[in-house]
């Protein structure tokens, strides 16, 4: 089954996704406490390709696509913006941000907790960053 | 949306948010711990009608550490479990006190 949103790039659309991500859960019938760390990480995701790979331009969009089978659900995020090179990504430890009094770096230390594969690729001028949960 | 509300009593600085805290709204949470923490030495924070919080608004807290570390009290409490798992997630119980009522969060402050 696929299910699929598009939204511009504005900060003010994350609830829409959450909503998305959430009635689509619902439908799966994945557990209230499971379901709200996999729409923490999409949301998490979703506000970094926002935020940092097109600087809130609600000029560009974000197209989600969310796919599951009895095994996995697996969620495509794709954009047009900046792309992010995850080898190069080094999660900060939490001394580190501490001690920076840093606001930012934990959303992707979450995501990668929560989620069982993340993949940053580029296809035809797109980046897709595609997550799988197992279920 | 989070609405946020702080009052005082005694010497105790109570914030109260509700809604939801994203990447668009942690704002208004890093206000209100941005002033009591300026002028504050014993503050809880009242989590239960918090529905959501993402990375933005752990962040607020965890931009605080420091403060805590040199001598200011700050007591979470009321969160829910969907909301504790996301603490849990990074070991911040480890870092941040948190209580599962307000009469609790009050006395961890003494």
């Amino acid at each position: 089954m696929t299910n699929r949103i598009t939204i511009s790039c504005s900060k003010d659309n994350l609830p829409k996704i959450r909503k998305f991500v959430g009635s689509v859960l619902n439908e799966n019938k994945v557990a209230e406490v499971e379901a709200h760390k996999i729409i923490l990480a999409v949301d998490e995701v979703c506000a970094n390709l926002i935020i940092h790979a097109n600087e809130c331009n609600p000029s560009h969009n974000l197209d989600l696509t969310i796919k599951n089978d009895s095994k996995n659900i697996v969620f495509k995020i794709k954009d047009k913006g900046m792309a992010f090179d995850f080898t190069k990504y080094k999660e900060p430890s939490m001394d580190e941000i501490v001690s920076t009094r840093r606001k930012g770096g934990l959303g992707l230390m979450l995501v990668r907790r929560i989620m069982d594969k993340i993949e940053f690729t580029t296809e035809k001028n797109y980046n897709i960053c595609t997550l799988i949960k197992k279920l | 949306m989070v609405d946020i509300k702080t009052t005082k009593e005694n010497d105790i600085c109570k914030i109260v948010a509700v809604g939801e805290v994203d990447a668009s709204s942690s704002i208004e949470l890093d206000n209100a711990m941005k002033s009591a923490f300026e002028t504050e030495k014993k503050i809880i924070v009242d989590l239960s009608g918090l529905e959501y919080i993402s990375s933005a608004g752990l962040g607020v807290f965890v931009s605080h550490l420091e403060d805590i570390r040199s001598g200011i009290n700050l007591v979470l409490f009321g969160l829910s479990p969907s909301v504790l798992q996301v603490f849990e997630l990074l070991g911040l119980p480890q870092l941040i006190q948190i209580a599962s009522t307000e009469e609790e969060a009050l006395n961890k402050l003494n």
